[in-house]
């Protein structure tokens, strides 16, 4: 008779349970909870009312302006973040350190500055502003600033997802492709774009998600017109600083609902890559 | 195709990876780039292939100058080093690479007809659905070497392509390629630092040390005439031991070993002695024989101890003697290479008695 022995480097049976039950209690207090608050206020007078809510005139212009930004924001850092991920990953320059702590600028700058950057540059005031105005162009308050302000932010995203990967995949591949004929664009596309498309398509993502949800610096930026430039979090905070709750928290659902389906699908893909891994990833 | 390399240099920094390398290598011959890590051969491979620059000096291929023609346009197959095979793509798909980002693409048919045909040469016809991580290591490197064979290369380059198989397979895989080699006479250079791999394979060895090759030749002029102390200790085995010429005879004083007659000025010298030239004999004498190595039908290698220096050496079969009992240790020649690089072969003075 001998009882069970544990490995060495195994925890206490009792002591993964603590850690499990800690986090996980963390996890449905901290985030779930809250999520499931914010559906179950949308719906306490029913779906009927979130719904006019959400069909309310400048509650559809706000989700329409969220959407149209997400809509520039994302091909924009889709296309920069991988220009950008290239360079880091493929080449050697210098300079190269800069580049890669400028990436991360955004993530470490509050949101809120760079809003002010922009107004400081484009607004009225601002150093383009008087240009700016001389050619009838608004850039503050308006979608243009909005945008800047949104792809300011939203930028690391694909960046940083695509990076550590192509890092570790190198630039062996490519050279075979280049002794085997390749152009740089045949190769771009045909070898390195492919090696990395889960985690590009991941990136978008987050990008997006997060592009649809930044309240900071578009909060600054916008002027917040009704109607005009309130975008879906910006109108949540209106409408709740003028207790018309009912609106605001169906608005709030309608964006975390984004959000949420956004985070299904990247979790979806992620799966489609790990069956995948073996054979297509 | 035939390759001229002449006076090639190349600096990263402040080392200098290639400092002047010279090398020809004719239509069809198998050239291998011998030497330890660091010593530039990786380097070289690049710039042949057009992944690498030079800083002066001329690569020719049939008479063209390489200089500025990119790796895309030069046709020259590279076998890397960990395969670099395309993951996301079938064994089929990377075969079917070079072909299809040809200028001028073949019909899909062709490509099919083309890719099989290689398939079947490499003799992994049943593996073009599988994807990379999907077939063993030596399966890869057939997969990587019908890709390279795709675009009809006028010049085949492997860099170290046996390092990642597992040594039972190795030794086959070499004689695989080499009659693959044989049956195409496509002019190959391979890069490796295994000095068995390069004797076994190469037509000609060219032994680079610190970016310069010192010497390119068969390997049986290599083993007989190492142009220098590096060639001598790099290739084969062998005992190096200081001696001091004194009148035309290297003496190993205060090693009790007999000395040799050699034609080279007084002074200190280094010598090179192959295991067949340290003769072990049964007798009274100063060795010690410490262990047996391998027995052939006449002759035994044996490791014999003198004075604490461990030296490789041969003994008669059957007549070697006791271990661990004192035997004498006679030289039956050696390579000598004198402090300004003159060299010689060292010859006994008097002849070893059979026994």
């Amino acid at each position: 008779m001998s009882a069970p022995v544990r490995p060495a480097h195994a925890d206490a049976p009792w002591a993964s349970a603590l850690l499990a039950g800690a986090a996980l209690l963390v996890a449905i207090v901290m985030l779930a909870l809250p999520l499931a608050a914010v559906f179950a206020e949308a719906l306490r007078r029913g779906l009927p009312v979130a719904i006019d809510a959400i069909m309310e005139e400048d509650a559809l212009a706000a989700i329409r302006l969220t959407l149209i930004i997400a809509a520039i924001t994302v091909p924009m850092n889709l296309m920069g973040g991988v220009a950008a991920a290239w360079a880091v990953a493929k080449c050697e320059f210098p300079g190269k350190r800069l580049l890669v702590t400028l990436i991360e600028l955004p993530f470490s700058v509050s949101p809120v500055i760079a809003g002010l950057i922009f107004v400081l540059i484009f607004g009225a005031k601002g150093w383009l502003g008087p240009w700016l105005q001389a050619h009838d162009i608004q850039v503050i308050f308006a979608v243009p600033g909005l945008v800047l302000a949104t792809v300011f932010v939203t930028f690391p995203f694909v960046a940083r997802t695509v990076i550590p990967l192509m890092q570790e995949q190198g630039r062996d591949e490519e050279e075979a492709a280049a002794t085997l004929g390749a152009s740089g664009p045949q190769t771009f596309w045909r070898v390195t774009l492919p090696n990395v498309k889960w985690a590009l398509l991941s990136g978008v993502l987050l990008c997006n998600a997060r592009a649809m949800g930044e309240f900071g610096a578009v909060s600054v930026v916008s002027g917040h017109i009704r109607g005009e430039t309130n975008t879906m979090p910006l109108h949540v905070e209106i409408l709740y600083n003028e207790y018309q709750f009912a609106g605001a928290f169906a608005v709030a659902a309608l964006l975390a609902l984004l959000g949420l389906v956004t985070l299904a699908a990247k979790t979806l893909l992620e799966h489609a890559a790990g069956r995948g891994a073996g054979g297509a990833a | 195709m035939s390759i001229e390399i002449r006076d090639v240099a190349r600096r990263f920094g402040s080392t200098a990876a290639l400092e002047g390398v010279s090398l020809t290598v004719a239509r069809g011959e198998f050239v291998a780039l011998l030497g330890p890590s660091g010593s530039g051969k990786t380097t070289l491979l690049r710039i042949l292939a057009g992944l690498e620059g030079t800083d002066s000096g001329t690569v020719r291929v049939d008479g063209e100058d390489m200089t500025g023609v990119p790796a895309r346009e030069r046709r020259i197959g590279v076998v890397f080093q960990q395969y670099a095979l395309f993951r996301h793509m079938t064994v089929f798909e990377n075969v079917a690479f070079g072909l299809r980002v040809r200028k001028r693409r073949p019909p899909e048919a062709e490509i099919a007809r083309r890719v099989r045909e290689l398939l079947a040469l490499v003799q992994i016809p049943e593996l073009e659905r599988r994807y990379p991580d999907q077939v063993s290591g030596g399966q890869r490197q057939r997969v990587a070497l019908a890709r390279a064979l795709a675009i009809e290369p006028r010049l085949l380059l492997l860099d170290e392509p046996f390092g990642a198989l597992d040594a039972l397979v190795r030794k086959d895989v070499r004689r695989w390629v080499r009659g693959l080699h044989d049956r195409l006479g496509i002019s190959t250079i391979l890069v490796t630092h295994d000095q068995e791999e390069a004797m076994e394979m190469a037509d000609r060895v060219a032994v680079m040390e610190r970016g310069r090759i010192v010497q390119c030749d068969t390997a049986e002029v290599l083993l007989r005439d190492p142009a220098t102390p590096f060639v001598a200790g790099f290739l084969g085995e062998a005992s190096r031991l200081d001696c001091q010429v004194r009148g035309g005879v290297a003496h190993f004083d205060p090693l009790p070993l007999p000395p040799l007659r050699v034609a080279l000025p007084d002074g200190e010298a280094q010598a090179f002695l192959r295991p067949e030239d340290i003769a072990v004999l049964a007798g009274t004498g100063q060795g010690i024989l410490r262990a047996v190595r391998n027995v052939t039908d006449d002759r035994a290698r044996v490791i014999v101890d003198l004075e604490g220096i461990l030296l490789d050496g041969t003994a008669a079969s059957g007549r070697a003697p006791q271990r661990n009992v004192p035997c004498r240790v006679a030289l039956r020649g050696g390579i000598v290479f004198a402090s300004n690089g003159q060299r010689a072969r060292g010859e006994p003075l008097a002849r070893i008695m059979a026994g």
